[in-house]
C-alpha cells in the first residue's frame, strides 16, 4: 500500500526532492503539496530574467500541471499550511486537511523587512515570489528604490533598470555585495551599474519610507530623500520556520535537522532554506539539491548523509560578471594575490593559507572561476604555480594557452554546474550519447538548467566532447571570443574600434594577446574598415605576409614577380634567370598562375634580392598574401584566330587596379577571350569570358579543395564598366566577407542576388568602387621596395652570430 | 653562475616578435612580448623543425608557422594536445641591452 506523503511548500528544494522521489520508486507514496504561492514549481533563480525582460514566466515553470497531473500529485496550491497536528499526524490549512505518514517542511525562507516606518505601505515589496516581480516590472518610467545591496538588491535594481525605471541603490555598507566581494571588486561593481544608469549610495541607513496612501519616497537617516514609486525591501532572509516553532519542533535559527534531514519528530522532515543543518543554514540552492538527494534516499529507508559543501556566488546581471568563493577577510598567516586590469575593468583576487585557496573574488573577467573554486573545494596546494596561479590555467606548465584548452585540462569530475553539481565528466558522457544541443544537455543533466551563469562554460565542455561547436552556441571567432567574425566586424564599425587592443578591450577578448587564428583576422578586419587611420599591425600576420614570401618547409621561402596578366619581357626573364644564378635558387618553376617562382631563397638575402628585381622592374606577385594574387588571362583578339576582345589587356589592367589589395582570402581572377576559356576563367573567384558583344561577368568559382563553376554577375559592353563590376564586387566582398572565406563561401551565405542589387544600383556601386580607390592610396604600392631600404635591410639578418664570436 | 653576452638592443626585436641568434648550438630565437617580456628559445619546431622565430606571438606564446604548434615561451613545452618542447635559454634585459647565457658561445654544448 503506498504511504502518505505531504509536502509544505513547493520550491527549489521540495521540487527537487520530488523528481528524485518519482524517478526511484514511482509507486512508493501518495503525495499532497502544499503551496502557499498559488502555483507550482518554478525556477525562482530565474525570476532576475523575468524581471529584466529576458524571459517569460512560462519559459521558467519546472513542473507544470501536466507533471503533477501525471504522477498523482493532489496539488493545493495558494492554500499556505496554518497547523501540524503531530500526535494525530495530520496538516490544516484553512480549507483542507491532510495526513501523513511522513510530512516534509519545505517551507523556504521569508524575506527580512527592516522595522521602519511606512514599511507596510502599498508599493513596498520584498524580492521573492513572482507577485514581488510583477510589481517590480511595472516600474517603467518611475523612480523605484532598493534598500540592500547584496546578491538580490542588486538583480532588482537591474532588473527594473531594463524596464526602464529611475532606480536608486540604498545600501548600509561601505560598498555593494560586501559579505562576497572586497571593496575593489564592490568598486568596480558600483561603477558599472552607476553605467547603466543606476544611482547607488553606500553607507546609507534607512529611516522611514515616506507617503499616505502609498509609497512615495525614501528617507535615509543622513537626511537625503529619494523619490520611490516603488520600495523593494532586499536586506536579507531569515529561516520560515514558524509551523515549526508552533509544533514544537526544535528550532534554532532554522528548523534543526540531522545528517540525514530528519527534525526532531521521526515523521518529520524538513530540507531548503528553513533548515539549520550542524549550525549553518543556506542561502544558495546547490546545497538544497543535495539536501534533497539526500532525503529522497531517507524517504527511501536508504542511509544518506547530507555534507555541506562551499559554494559559488555569481551575480545575474547581463554584463557584470562577478564570481566569489569561500572566505577573503583579512586575517593573520594569509596572504593575497591579486590582479588588475584597470582599463578593462578587471580585477581578481585569491586568498591563501599555507599555500591553499580560502578565497576568490573576481570581477570583469570569470573565465577561470571554475578552476580555482575546484582547487579551493580539493584544498589542492598551490605552491609549485604560486607565480603564475593567478593567471589561471591556460599559464600552468602542461595546460594551454586558451580558454577551450583549460576546459580540456580540467578533470572529469571538476564541477561545471554549480546549482546542479554537473561535473564535467557527467557533460561529457551525455554528449557522447547524443545530447548535442543545450535544450538536450539541460534536460539529461540539469547542467546550466538553473541560475545558466555556467551556460558558456557547459557550451565549452560539449564543444570538447563533439570535437566542433555546440548546435545552439554563438560560433566564436576562436577560442578567445564568443563574438562571431559576423558581430566583431559590426562591434568594429559601430564602436568605432580602430586598433587590436581596443577591440580586445571593448569586446572582451578572453586571452591577453589574441591567438595566431584571431589577430590576422582583426587585423584585416581594421585595415578593411579603417584605411585611412589603421595601420597595419604586421605582427599580428602570419609569417608569409609578415615576409612577403612563401616559407617553405625548410625556413627558406619563395619568390614570385609579378607578371601582369601572364606577360613578360626578355628583360624581365634576364633579371630572373640573374637573381636566380646570384642567390643559388635551388629550383626555378613555372606556376599553374603563368609566372615564375623562384623557390628556396634565404631569409637574410630577400631584401637583396628584391631590390635587384625592382632595379629590373619586378614587382612583388603577392603570391603569399590574403589579396590579388594572379590575374590570367589568354592572348584573345591580339592574336588569336578566334579572340572577340582583347582578353590579355583587359586582365593586365584589372590586375593593375586590383593589386596590393588585401581580402578576406585570396583573390584570383581569369579572363578568357572567347568562350572556349583558355585562361580557365569560369572556375576563378572572377571570370570574365570575352563575347563579340562584350564581356561575361561570373564570380564565386573555386578549383582547389572544392571545385565549382562561377555564377553570371553581369555583362558589360565596354570595358571600362567591366573594370567598374569586378572592382566594386571586390570591394564589396572586402567588407562582408568573414575573414578566410574565399568568394564563393561568401557569395553562399549573402546570396548572389543581394549581390546583384548592389552592384547593379549605379550609386552603390560608385560608392563602393570610391572606397576601394580611397584603400588602394594607401596600399597599392609594393611592399618589396618598402622593405628593401638600407633601414630595413639589417632585420632580415639575425640579430647576432655568436659563431663567429666562438671563432674568435 | 651564469655569464650573459651582449646581443643588442630591445628595440632591435619588434614586439609580438622575435629575431634570431646563429650560436653553436644552432638558432636561438629571442622574442619580445608586447609588454616586453624577452624569452630565448631553441628556433626549431620539434614536429618538422619549423622556425619559431616566424610564428605568431600572442600573449606569452608563439604559434609555429608551419602547422600551428603552440608554445609557451616559459616553458618551451607545447601546448594543449601536442607534445614536445624545444630548449629555452637564461636571458636578461639591462637597461634596453639583451643579454644571453654565454653557454652558447661555446661550441660544444654547455647542457
Ligand atoms: C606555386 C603554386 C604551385 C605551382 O607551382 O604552380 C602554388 C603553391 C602553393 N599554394 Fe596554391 N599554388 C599555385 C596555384 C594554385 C592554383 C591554380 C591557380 O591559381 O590557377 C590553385 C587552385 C585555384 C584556387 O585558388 O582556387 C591553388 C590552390 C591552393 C589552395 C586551395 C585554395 C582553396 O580555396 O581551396 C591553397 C591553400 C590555401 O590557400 O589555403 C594553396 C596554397 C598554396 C601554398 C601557398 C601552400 C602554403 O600555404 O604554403 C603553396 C606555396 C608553395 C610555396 O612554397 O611557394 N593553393 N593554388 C601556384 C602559384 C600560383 C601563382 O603564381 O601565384
Ligand atoms: C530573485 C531570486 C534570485 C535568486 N538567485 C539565486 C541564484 O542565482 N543562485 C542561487 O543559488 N540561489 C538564488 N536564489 C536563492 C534560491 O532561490 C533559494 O535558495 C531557493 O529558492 C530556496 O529553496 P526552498 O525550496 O528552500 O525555498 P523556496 O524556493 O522559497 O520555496 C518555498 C516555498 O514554500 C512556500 N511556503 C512557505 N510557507 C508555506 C506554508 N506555510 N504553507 C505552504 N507553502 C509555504 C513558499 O510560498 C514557497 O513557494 C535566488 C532567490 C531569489 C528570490
Ligand atoms: S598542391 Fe599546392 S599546397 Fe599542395 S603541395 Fe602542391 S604547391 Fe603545395
Ligand atoms: S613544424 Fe612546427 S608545427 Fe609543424
Amino acid at each position: 500500500m503506498k504511504r502518505k506523503l505531504v509536502v509544505i511548500g513547493s520550491g527549489m528544494a521540495s521540487g527537487r526532492l520530488l523528481e528524485h522521489l518519482f524517478d526511484a520508486a514511482p509507486d512508493a507514496w501518495d503525495v499532497t503539496l502544499f503551496n502557499a504561492e498559488p502555483r507550482g514549481n518554478y525556477n525562482r533563480l530565474m525570476l532576475s530574467p523575468v524581471l529584466s525582460g529576458e524571459k517569460t514566466y512560462d519559459q521558467i515553470v519546472t513542473h507544470d500541471d501536466a507533471w503533477y497531473a501525471a504522477r498523482g500529485v493532489d496539488c493545493r496550491f495558494g492554500e499556505p499550511v496554518v497547523g501540524i497536528d503531530r500526535a494525530n499526524r495530520v496538516v490544516h490549512s484553512n480549507r483542507s486537511s491532510a495526513r501523513y505518514d511522513a510530512l516534509v517542511i519545505a517551507t523556504g525562507s521569508a524575506p527580512f523587512i527592516i522595522p521602519v516606518p511606512g514599511k507596510d505601505l502599498p508599493g513596498v515589496v520584498a524580492y521573492r515570489d513572482l507577485e514581488d516581480t510583477r510589481a517590480m516590472m511595472d516600474t517603467a518610467g518611475k523612480d523605484a528604490v532598493v534598500i540592500g545591496g547584496g546578491l538580490l538588491g542588486l538583480e532588482a535594481a537591474a532588473g527594473m533598470a531594463a524596464r526602464g525605471a529611475r532606480v536608486t541603490v540604498v545600501h548600509l555598507m561601505g560598498h555593494l555585495m560586501e559579505r562576497q566581494l572586497d571593496p575593489a571588486a564592490g568598486y568596480l561593481l558600483q561603477r558599472d551599474l552607476e553605467r547603466r544608469g543606476i544611482t547607488v549610495h553606500c553607507k546609507g541607513a534607512t529611516k522611514a519610507i515616506l507617503g499616505t496612501d502609498r509609497a512615495e519616497a525614501v528617507l535615509l537617516e543622513d537626511g537625503t530623500v529619494y523619490p520611490a514609486d516603488l520600495v523593494c525591501m532586499a536586506v536579507g532572509i531569515r529561516p520560515e520556520t514558524r509551523l515549526a516553532v508552533d509544533a514544537h519542533l526544535e528550532v534554532e535559527r532554522g528548523i534543526v535537522v540531522d545528517d540525514a534531514l530528519r527534525t526532531s519528530d521521526p515523521h518529520i522532515f524538513a530540507l531548503g532554506e528553513c533548515v539549520e543543518h550542524r549550525g549553518q543554514v543556506f542561502g544558495l540552492v546547490a546545497p538544497l539539491y543535495d539536501q534533497a538527494k539526500v532525503l529522497a534516499k531517507t524517504l527511501m529507508d536508504q542511509d544518506a548523509v547530507f555534507a555541506p559543501v562551499q559554494t559559488a556566488t555569481k551575480l545575474k546581471v547581463t554584463g557584470c560578471d562577478l564570481f566569489s568563493a569561500g572566505d577573503f577577510a583579512e586575517a593573520p598567516g594569509r596572504e593575497d594575490i591579486v590582479f588588475r586590469d584597470p582599463g578593462r575593468g578587471i580585477y581578481k583576487r585569491l586568498v591563501l593559507e599555507n599555500d591553499r585557496i580560502v578565497g576568490v573574488v573576481m570581477y570583469g573577467d570569470t573565465a577561470d572561476g571554475a578552476w580555482f573554486y575546484g582547487l579551493m573545494k580539493d584544498g589542492a596546494d598551490i605552491g609549485p604555480m604560486r607565480d603564475t596561479l593567478i593567471f589561471g590555467p591556460a599559464f600552468q606548465g602542461g595546460a594551454a594557452a586558451d580558454p577551450m584548452a583549460a576546459v580540456a585540462a580540467l578533470p572529469p569530475e571538476a564541477e561545471i554546474c554549480g546549482c546542479n553539481g554537473v561535473s564535467k565528466g557527467t557533460i561529457l558522457n551525455a554528449a557522447a550519447g547524443g545530447a548535442c544541443t543545450l535544450e538536450a544537455m539541460r534536460s539529461c543533466t540539469k547542467a546550466s538548467a538553473s541560475c545558466g551563469t555556467c551556460t558558456g562554460l557547459v557550451q565549452q565542455v560539449m564543444a570538447l566532447a563533439l570535437g566542433g561547436e555546440v548546435q545552439d552556441a554563438p560560433a566564436g571567432m576562436c577560442k578567445c571570443t564568443d563574438h562571431s567574425h559576423e558581430d566583431v566586424r559590426r562591434l568594429i564599425r559601430s564602436m568605432g574600434l580602430k586598433s587590436i587592443p581596443a577591440v580586445m578591450q571593448d569586446l572582451g577578448w578572453k586571452t591577453v594577446g589574441g591567438c595566431h587564428s584571431c589577430r590576422p583576422a582583426l587585423n584585416y578586419y581594421l585595415l578593411a574598415e579603417w584605411p585611412l587611420d589603421y595601420r597595419d599591425d604586421r605582427q599580428s600576420r602570419f609569417v608569409n605576409e609578415r615576409n612577403h614570401a612563401n616559407i617553405q618547409k625548410d625556413g627558406t621561402y619563395s619568390v614570385v614577380p609579378r607578371m601582369w596578366g601572364g606577360v613578360t619581357t626578355p628583360s624581365e626573364l634576364r633579371a630572373i634567370a640573374d637573381a636566380a644564378e646570384k642567390y643559388d635558387v635551388p629550383m626555378v618553376k613555372v606556376t599553374g598562375g603563368q609566372r615564375i617562382d623562384l623557390l628556396g631563397v634565404r631569409k637574410e638575402d630577400l631584401p637583396h634580392m628584391w631590390a635587384d628585381l625592382n632595379a629590373a622592374g619586378l614587382v612583388s606577385g603577392h603570391a603569399y598574401s590574403k589579396g590579388l594574387r594572379t590575374v590570367k588571362t589568354c592572348v584573345g583578339s591580339q592574336f588569336c584566330r578566334f579572340g572577340t576582345q582583347d582578353s590579355t589587356g583587359l586582365g593586365i589592367r584589372l590586375e593593375q587596379v586590383l593589386w596590393g589589395s588585401w581580402t578576406p582570402h585570396k583573390v584570383k581572377l581569369g579572363v578568357s577571350g572567347c568562350p572556349r576559356n583558355c585562361a580557365e576563367a569560369t572556375c576563378k573567384d572572377v571570370g570574365i569570358v570575352c563575347v563579340d558583344s562584350g564581356y561575361q561577368i561570373s564570380v564565386a568559382g573555386a578549383a582547389g579543395m572544392e571545385v565549382k563553376e562561377t555564377e553570371p554577375l553581369a555583362t558589360a559592353a565596354t570595358e571600362d564598366e567591366t573594370v567598374a563590376i569586378v572592382t566594386a564586387f571586390v570591394q564589396l566582398y572586402r567588407e562582408g566577407a568573414r575573414y578566410l572565406h574565399r568568394p564563393y563561401k561568401w557569395v553562399a551565405r549573402v546570396g548572389l542576388d543581394w549581390i546583384k542589387a548592389q552592384i547593379d544600383d549605379p550609386a552603390t556601386r560608385a560608392a563602393l568602387i570610391e572606397r576601394f580607390e580611397i584603400s588602394q592610396s594607401v596600399y597599392r604600392r609594393d611592399p618589396w621596395a618598402d622593405l628593401s631600404t638600407p633601414a630595413e635591410v639589417p632585420r632580415w639578418a639575425p640579430l647576432a652570430d655568436l659563431t663567429l664570436e666562438a671563432a674568435e | 653562475m651564469t655569464l650573459f653576452v651582449d646581443i643588442g638592443s630591445l628595440d632591435d626585436i619588434p614586439r609580438q616578435g622575435a629575431r634570431v641568434v646563429k650560436t653553436a648550438q644552432g638558432c636561438v630565437a629571442v622574442f619580445r612580448t608586447a609588454d616586453d617580456q624577452v624569452f630565448a628559445l631553441e628556433d626549431r619546431c620539434p614536429h618538422r623543425g619549423g622556425p619559431l622565430s616566424e610564428g605568431i606571438v600572442h600573449g606569452t606564446s608563439v604559434t609555429c608557422p608551419l602547422h600551428n604548434w603552440v608554445f609557451d615561451l616559459n616553458s618551451g613545452q607545447a601546448q594543449g594536445a601536442d607534445k614536445g618542447g624545444v630548449l629555452t635559454y637564461a636571458m636578461q634585459v639591462r637597461q634596453g641591452r639583451i643579454l644571453i647565457d654565454a653557454g652558447l658561445i661555446r661550441r660544444s654544448a654547455a647542457a
